[in-house]
C-alpha cells in the first residue's frame, strides 16, 4: 500500500483551523474567562477589580444556600433520572409488543421532545397554578392543598414532573431501539424454559438492555443537571425558599441578576469540574464495564 | 439652471443627511406592552419637537435584564446613554462612580435652566446623594396603596365608602367579610418586600437600615429586624393561618391580583401604577381606593410611604453633543404637559409640582388616582422614609421573600425570619461594601 505523504506542513493545520478556532473561541476563551473570573472580586461595572486568591471557592463551601444548592441538584437529578427513565421504559416495553399502532404510538410519543423547555415550563405552570390552573382544582376536590409557591415539596414535584416529561421521549426512543435489538429468540428460548414474563423481563431483557440504560443515565443526569434552566426559570425561578435553586439556575442568577460575578464564576468553575467527573465515569466505567 | 440643479442636489443631500446631522442617542428601557407603547409616543414627540437630537428607544425585557444589559455593554464600551434602572439598582447604579454621569451635573453643564426644587422631594429623595443633588431622573414611580371591593364590603354588612384604616381594622373587616361569606378571604398583597416589609417600616417612621437607610454611605447594614416589623410579620402568619391573608407568591406576587379578581379576596395592597389594570380586570364589581393601613399605636404613623419603579441614569463615556441630547430629553420629559399625560395613562406618580397641579382635573374626574401621590406627600419624610440605598439589594429582596416563606411554611418565626433576612443580607451587604472600595 502506497502511503500519500503531504510535503506541506502548514496545510494539516489549516484543515483543522475551523474546528480549533470553533473550540478556542467558543469554549476555551469562555472557560478560562470564567476560571480568571473566580480569583477576582469586582463591582457590577468592572471598575475596581481585587485579586482574592480562593475567596470566591472558600465562601462558597461555607454557604448555606450553596450547600442546600448541592442538595438539591442530587434531589432534583436523581428523581428527574428515575422518573423519565422508568416511565420510558413502561412505554417502550408497551410499545414493543405492539405490532400494528406501534408506529402511530411511537410517533406520538416523540412530540413533547420537539417542545422548548421554556415553553414546557409555562405549559406545566399553567396546569399547576395554584389560583388559575386545573390541577390544583382537581386535586382540592380530592382534600389535597397544592400549592409550589410556598410548598417546598410541591415546588420540587412540579419542576421534577416537568422536566421528566420533557426527557421521556427521548429515552423512549433509545429502549425502544434497544429492546428491538433483542433476538426473539431468547426471551423465547427462556419461555420455554418456563421461565414467566417478570423472570424474563429481569433476567434476559433488563441485562441486555443494560449498555442503553447506562447511557440513558449519564445523559439523564447531565440533561436534569444542566439543560432545565428554562423548566426552572420559567416555573419556580428557584424558590420558594430556595427549594428549586439547582446549581445551574444559582450560578445564573447570582452572576446576572445579583451581579456578584466572581461568586458565579467560581460556581460556574466547580460545574466544570463536576462535568469532567461525569464524563471520565461515562468513558471510564459505563463504557467498558457493561456488557454489550 | 445649474444653480437651481445644484440647490436641489444640496437640499436632498441636507434631508438625507439629518438623519446623521442630529445627535441620536441610545435610550435602553424595560417598558413592554402598552407603556412601552406609550414610552415610544412620548419619545416620538421629542424627536418631532426639534431637529436637533434623536432619542432612539429599544426594550431590553425585565428590569434586571434591562440593567444587566446595560452594565454588559458598559464592559464592552457599547453602552447606551440612557437606561432604566428599577430602584433597587439603585445603590448598584450610585457605587459605580466613574460608570454614571449624576442627573444634577448633566443638567447644570448641558441643560438649559435646570431647577431641582421644581421636582416633588418625595419622588426625587429615593435618588439623590446625602447633598440632596440628583442623580437620576425618575421616569415611572408609584406607590403601594390598598385596592378593596365595594360589591363585597356591602354584602358583609360594611360601608362600602370606608377603607379600613388601621391593621385592626383589616383584621375586624376580614373577619366579618368571611363570617358573612361575601368572599372566601379578607386580603392580599403582591410584594412582601417592597410593600409588607420597606414601605411599612416607611410608613410607621422605623429604620429599614443603619446610615439613614444606607443614604449614608456604604457600612451601612439592615436593621429591619425591629418591633413593628417583627410584629406585622407575626400578624400576617397568624392571618394566613386563620385564613383571612393569601399569600401571592415571591417577588411582585404574581398570583394576588387573580385572586382580587375573582372575589377570592375582598382586598390586595399593590402598586397605585396597577389602577388601570385593576379596572379593567374587576369587571363584576366597583373598586375602592385607600391608603395603606397602619397600626395606630405606633407613634409617628402614618407617616408616609415611599415610592418604587424606576429611573433613568445617564452613563459616561458619551460626547457632550449626546449629553446635551439626554439633557435636552430629560427637561423635555419632566415638562408639565409630558408628565401629566405620562402619569394619567399610566397611573404612575408626576415628579413635578407644576404636573401635579395639571393634573388636578383628571383625579377629580378619576376617584382613587390621587390616593398614591397623597399618601406619599402625607408627611415631610424623615430619614426613615425617604426611600433605601443598598448594594446587593435585588438578592436581599429575593432574601426577604425566602425567609417569608420559611415563615408561611412554619419552619421559622417572625422574629427568626427577620433576623436572617438582616444577616444574610448584612453578609451582601459586606461584599458589596468589599467590592467598591
Amino acid at each position: 500500500m502506497k502511503r500519500t505523504i503531504f510535503r506541506n506542513q502548514l496545510l494539516p493545520w489549516l484543515l483543522l483551523a475551523p474546528q480549533l478556532i470553533i473550540t478556542f473561541v467558543f469554549f476555551l476563551w469562555p472557560a478560562g474567562q470564567a476560571v480568571r473570573q473566580s480569583f477576582l472580586r469586582e463591582d457590577a461595572f468592572g471598575i475596581r477589580t481585587t485579586f482574592v486568591g480562593f475567596d470566591n471557592f472558600i465562601a462558597l463551601w461555607n454557604s448555606p444556600e450553596y450547600l442546600n444548592s448541592l442538595q438539591v441538584t442530587a434531589v432534583f437529578a436523581i428523581s428527574v433520572t428515575v422518573l423519565s427513565m422508568g416511565l420510558s421504559l413502561l412505554l417502550a416495553i408497551a410499545v414493543d409488543r405492539m405490532i400494528r399502532s406501534a408506529r402511530v404510538y411511537s410517533t406520538l410519543l416523540v412530540w413533547p421532545y420537539a417542545v422548548a423547555p421554556a415553553v414546557a415550563g409555562i405549559l406545566w405552570w399553567f396546569i399547576f397554578n395554584p389560583t388559575i390552573g386545573i390541577m390544583p382544582y382537581m386535586l382540592d376536590q380530592m382534600g389535597y392543598d397544592w400549592n409550589h409557591i410556598s410548598d417546598k415539596g410541591d415546588a420540587m414535584m412540579l419542576v421534577v414532573i416537568a422536566s421528566a416529561w420533557k426527557q421521556i421521549s427521548y429515552n423512549f426512543l433509545f429502549f425502544l431501539a434497544g429492546l428491538q435489538a433483542i433476538p426473539a429468540s431468547l426471551r423465547e428460548a427462556a419461555a420455554i424454559d418456563g421461565a414467566g414474563p417478570v423472570r424474563r423481563f429481569f433476567d434476559i431483557t433488563f441485562p441486555l438492555l443494560s449498555p442503553t440504560t447506562f447511557f440513558l443515565l449519564v445523559v439523564n443526569i447531565v440533561y436534569a443537571m444542566f439543560d432545565t434552566f428554562g423548566v426552572i426559570d420559567a416555573t419556580t425561578e428557584g424558590g420558594p425558599a430556595q427549594a428549586t435553586n439547582i446549581l445551574v439556575y444559582k450560578v445564573y442568577f447570582d452572576g446576572f441578576v445579583g451581579q456578584n460575578l466572581g461568586s458565579s464564576a467560581a460556581q460556574s468553575v466547580v460545574l466544570m469540574a463536576l462535568v469532567l467527573v461525569l464524563t471520565v465515569i461515562q468513558f471510564r466505567y459505563v463504557e467498558k464495564k457493561v456488557e454489550y | 439652471m445649474i444653480r437651481k440643479c445644484s440647490a436641489s442636489a444640496v437640499a436632498l443631500l441636507a434631508s438625507l443627511g439629518s438623519a446623521q446631522a442630529e445627535t441620536t442617542i441610545e435610550w435602553w428601557h424595560a417598558m413592554g406592552g402598552e407603556l412601552g407603547a406609550k414610552l415610544e409616543e412620548i419619545v416620538q414627540g421629542f424627536n418631532d419637537s426639534q431637529d436637533q437630537y434623536a432619542v432612539q428607544p429599544s426594550y431590553k425585557g425585565t428590569y434586571p435584564e434591562t440593567m444587566t444589559a446595560a452594565i454588559a455593554a458598559f464592559r464592552a464600551n457599547q453602552q447606551p446613554t440612557i437606561v432604566q434602572v428599577f430602584e433597587v439598582g439603585t445603590g448598584t447604579m450610585m457605587a459605580a462612580e466613574g460608570a454614571i454621569v449624576p442627573v444634577h451635573q448633566l443638567m447644570e453643564e448641558h441643560g438649559e435652566g435646570f431647577d431641582p426644587s421644581a421636582f416633588l422631594p418625595q419622588v426625587v429623595g429615593y435618588y439623590t446623594d446625602p447633598e440632596g443633588n440628583m442623580l437620576s431622573m425618575p421616569f415611572n414611580s408609584s406607590t403601594p396603596i390598598l385596592y378593596y371591593n365595594k360589591d363585597v364590603f356591602e354584602a358583609a354588612g360594611l360601608d362600602p365608602e370606608q377603607p379600613p384604616k388601621t391593621w385592626a381594622e383589616v383584621e375586624e373587616f376580614s373577619k366579618k367579610i368571611m363570617e358573612s361569606d361575601a368572599a372566601s378571604c379578607g386580603f392580599t398583597t403582591g410584594w412582601i418586600s417592597w410593600i409588607q416589609t420597606e414601605n411599612l417600616s416607611a410608613w410607621h417612621n422605623q429604620p429599614i437600615g443603619t446610615q439613614q437607610n444606607g443614604f449614608g454611605g456604604l457600612d451601612a447594614r439592615l436593621s429591619l429586624n425591629g418591633p413593628v416589623q417583627v410584629k406585622h410579620w407575626e400578624n400576617l402568619k397568624r392571618w394566613a393561618d386563620e385564613g383571612i391573608f393569601k399569600y401571592g407568591g415571591p417577588v411582585g406576587g404574581d398570583n394576588a391580583p387573580p385572586l382580587f379578581y375573582s372575589q377570592d379576596c375582598a382586598m390586595i395592597m399593590n402598586s397605585s401604577a396597577s389602577r388601570a389594570g385593576v379596572i379593567a380586570n374587576a369587571t363584576d364589581f366597583e373598586v375602592g381606593y385607600g391608603m395603606l393601613p397602619y397600626y395606630d399605636d405606633v407613634e409617628g404613623a402614618p407617616q408616609n410611604s415611599i415610592i418604587g419603579g424606576a429611573t433613568l441614569w445617564v452613563l459616561s463615556g458619551k460626547s457632550d453633543e449626546e449629553y446635551a441630547a439626554a439633557a435636552a430629553f430629560f427637561d423635555y420629559l419632566s415638562s408639565p404637559e409630558v408628565q401629566a399625560d405620562w402619569a394619567s395613562f399610566s397611573g404612575y406618580l408626576p415628579i413635578t409640582g407644576a404636573a401635579r397641579d395639571q393634573m388636578a382635573d383628571f383625579y377629580a374626574e378619576n376617584p382613587g388616582a390621587d390616593t398614591g401621590i397623597n399618601q406619599i406627600t402625607l408627611n415631610e419624610p424623615t430619614e426613615n422614609s425617604k426611600g433605601l440605598r443598598f448594594g446587593n439589594y435585588v438578592q436581599i429582596r429575593g432574601i426577604i421573600d425566602e425567609e417569608f416563606e420559611q415563615l408561611m411554611s412554619g419552619d421559622k418565626d417572625a422574629q427568626g425570619a427577620l433576623d436572617s433576612v438582616v444577616e444574610r443580607g448584612n453578609a451582601l451587604l459586606e461584599e458589596f461594601q468589599a467590592q467598591n472600595q
